[in-house]
């Protein structure tokens, strides 16, 4: 037996990768069914011990890509490799992965026990070694006592726990898991997240976790890939996917953003400077290649780097309320206005001050209160 | 769910009717019960008195004891041959695709509309052609086509209902797809398989027309042997056995039930 990991005695089973590429490594890699390109020459590095997040809408090929991992599905062409290892034709009981299904896929005819002992006796691992092992997971998942009951009889987030255990129990190489807490309610989803975040750190197993909810994905993410119609849109962390989105679908699709009708002044290397209104704004050039000076741009801006006007500000433009919504920390204040593109801006204030002070249908300015934002040429509609 | 509800004499209207069917579909088995009882060696209700020795007649009876022998051998081996054949069928049918799939389906479940007398005719012309119309072989051969539709869909809707992403857990945790099959797939079909089994071996057990065809004197079948025996008597034996048939078929359903459901049994049952 190697080291093992301190208090957990689940280690993780890895050759170290080689020559620094990723630790699951997809390269070219491409599924159709059909008509329908599901997964459309994926590559992507996949580093060791992080929570890679793929994120993107209901068909995306996110599940596709996942099952192309742990070897439920052949891909049409390209390569896959883990811990340097070539799997591309590797069935998945020789993988070594831990998957987490959507709806759990317990054992029905087994007792919490043997779930989670079921890898381990496929291993033909003598008994008191499974015995043990079963007791240190169901501990590390905090399940200690519900041993004999059968999935049945157990809640759905204790049904979630059991397959976790019951993935983590082999110490697989990766782990993978589409969209576990969906089924769950949103305060127990809160601490899921928490709790897999911590159990992942802990025993550092390399885990692609696959949602479609974007705030999921922010919190729980070491860094995100967002996928939409078979195709890699972008891979950063969370904060450079929500800060410096590098296509259009990216930037509406994570977190809440105003797109604002704008111009492009001047590229000057790397920034590009945009005129909203009277007010100027530096933003990244990368976007907005082939943009002439003077074209019209589409500013994607968050609420949160939008203020009110103040006397000697440059206006970026006006609008007039149209709704609050208070949502507890704070007030989402809607504006009807010209300047956005959808004919709404939204703008965020803490606390409650603002419903009183600007009553719907008071006209109000808008300056930037950042330069955090993107431009991509205007669409062509 | 709430069902709608229904006036007090709706409802007492609908007992009475219901009352009335339930009794309507006893009132031949409640007959031939009474009738088993009967001390004289006629088949009449109500008896006038009363007696166990057309039990014990049954019993001592040499064709029904050979027919019942007979009975068994046959319905062994056919439900476990319709079981295997038919579970295989039902899992390459629910599994893969393949030209004439639809097609296949049709003539394996062919049986249910063809009339039972034409199979027994048609295996009777066939074995006379191979000169097998004495054994065994032929009323077995004819048994499992008769029940290989029952067994057949029994199977089939198990395995439609049975989550295939449990054997991709299972084939993740690292089991190889035969150990996928023997601690996954078999497991949990085996409500399907048992009642496909069970169904299958009453349907043989209890099936007369296409035997009367296809049994000879040594191999004749329970059902067989009592038509013979009311072509020549008609003392309350044949209600005896009746008796001890119900009898028999409740206590295994009864014990089928213990261990599966009677959802189960008769698969019936929404499975989650
Ligand atoms: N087994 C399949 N047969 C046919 N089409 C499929 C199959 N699996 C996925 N698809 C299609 O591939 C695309 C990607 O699906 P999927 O990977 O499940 O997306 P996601 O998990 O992001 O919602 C969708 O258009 C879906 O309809
Ligand atoms: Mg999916």
């Amino acid at each position: 037996m190697k080291n093992r990991a301190e208090t957990s005695g689940i280690e993780q089973k890895s050759a170290p990768p080689a020559g620094g590429q990723g630790f699951v490594r997809l390269e070219g890699v491409s599924k159709r069914f059909g008509d329908v390109v599901a997964l459309h020459e994926a590559t992507l590095d996949v580093r060791r011990g992080e929570i890679l997040t793929l994120l993107g809408p209901s068909g995306g090929g996110k599940t596709t890509l996942l099952n192309l991992v742990a070897g439920f599905l052949l891909p049409d062409s390209g390569a896959i490799h883990i811990a340097g290892q070539p799997v591309t034709e590797v069935p998945p009981y020789r993988r070594e992965i831990g998957v987490l299904f959507q709806n759990y896929a317990l054992f029905p005819h087994m007792s919490v026990a043997a779930n989670v002992a079921y890898g381990l006796r496929m291993r033909r691992l003598p008994r008191p070694e499974i015995a043990r092992k079963v007791a240190e997971t169901l501990a590390l998942v905090r399940l200690v006592g519900l041993e004999n009951r059968t999935p049945r009889q157990l809640s759905g987030g204790q049904q979630q726990r059991v397959a976790l255990a019951r993935a983590l129990a082999i110490s697989p190489k990766v782990l993978l898991l589409d969209e576990p807490f969906s089924a769950l309610d949103k305060n127990l989803r809160g601490s899921m997240q928490l709790e897999l975040k911590e159990i992942q750190r802990k025993l550092g197993v390399t885990t692609i976790f696959v949602t479609h909810d974007q705030s999921e994905a922010l919190s729980l993410s070491d860094r995100i890939v967002v996928l939409s119609e078979g195709r890699i849109r972008q891979v950063g962390t969370p904060g450079e996917i929500y800060r410096r989105p590098t296509e259009r679908f990216v930037a509406s699709f994570v977190g809440d953003v105003n797109v604002l009708r704008a111009r492009l002044e001047e590229v000057d290397g790397e920034a590009a400077q945009i005129a909203i209104g009277a007010a100027k704004l530096a933003v990244p050039a990368g976007t907005l290649r082939g943009c002439a000076p003077g074209a019209p741009v589409e500013l994607f801006i968050r609420p949160e780097q939008l203020r009110l006007a103040e006397t000697g500000d440059e206006t970026a433009c006006e609008g007039v309320v149209s709704a609050h919504s208070y949502q507890g920390g704070h007030v989402d204040l809607h504006l009807a206005s010209e300047a956005a593109v959808s004919g709404r801006i939204l703008m965020r204030w803490p606390g409650t001050e603002a419903i009183a002070r600007w009553p719907v249908g008071t006209r109000i300015a808008v300056a930037c209160a950042g330069t955090e934002a993107v431009a991509f040429p205007a669409s062509p509609s | 769910m709430r069902k709608p509800r229904v006036s007090t004499w709706g409802g007492v209207a609908g007992a009475v009717v219901v009352a009335a069917i339930l009794a309507f579909v006893l009132l031949p088995g409640f007959v031939v019960m009474i009738a088993a009882f009967n001390a004289r060696a006629i088949l009449s209700f109500p008896p006038e008195s009363w007696s166990w020795r057309w039990f014990a007649k049954a019993l001592a009876y040499d064709d029904f004891r050979a027919g019942f022998r007979n009975g068994l051998i046959v319905t062994g081996w056919a439900s476990t041959i319709a079981l295997l054949v038919g579970a295989a069928f039902a899992f390459v049918l629910d599994r893969y695709a393949f030209p004439l799939k639809r097609t296949i389906e049709g003539v394996l479940l062919a049986p249910l509309v063809i009339p039972h007398f034409t199979i027994g005719l048609g295996f009777l012309i066939l074995a006379a052609e191979l000169g097998a119309t004495r054994g065994f072989a032929v009323v077995v051969a004819c048994h499992v086509v008769l029940v290989l539709p029952f067994v057949l869909r029994s199977v089939y809707i198990s395995l439609r209902s049975l989550d295939q992403r449990l054997e991709l857990a299972a084939a993740s945790l690292g089991a190889p797809p035969g150990r996928v099959l023997t601690t996954v797939t078999i497991p949990l079909l085996a409500p399907g398989l048992v009642s496909g089994w069970l169904f299958a071996a009453i349907l043989s057990f209890n099936e007369f027309t296409a035997s009367l065809f296809v049994t000879a004197q040594r191999t004749q079948t329970l059902p067989v042997a009592m038509y013979n025996y009311v072509r020549e008597y008609a003392d309350p034996s044949m209600a005896a056995l009746s008796v001890m048939y119900i009898v028999a078929t409740a206590i295994i359903l009864i014990i089928a039930n213990l261990f599966l459901g009677l959802g189960k049994v008769l698969n019936v049952e929404e499975s989650r």
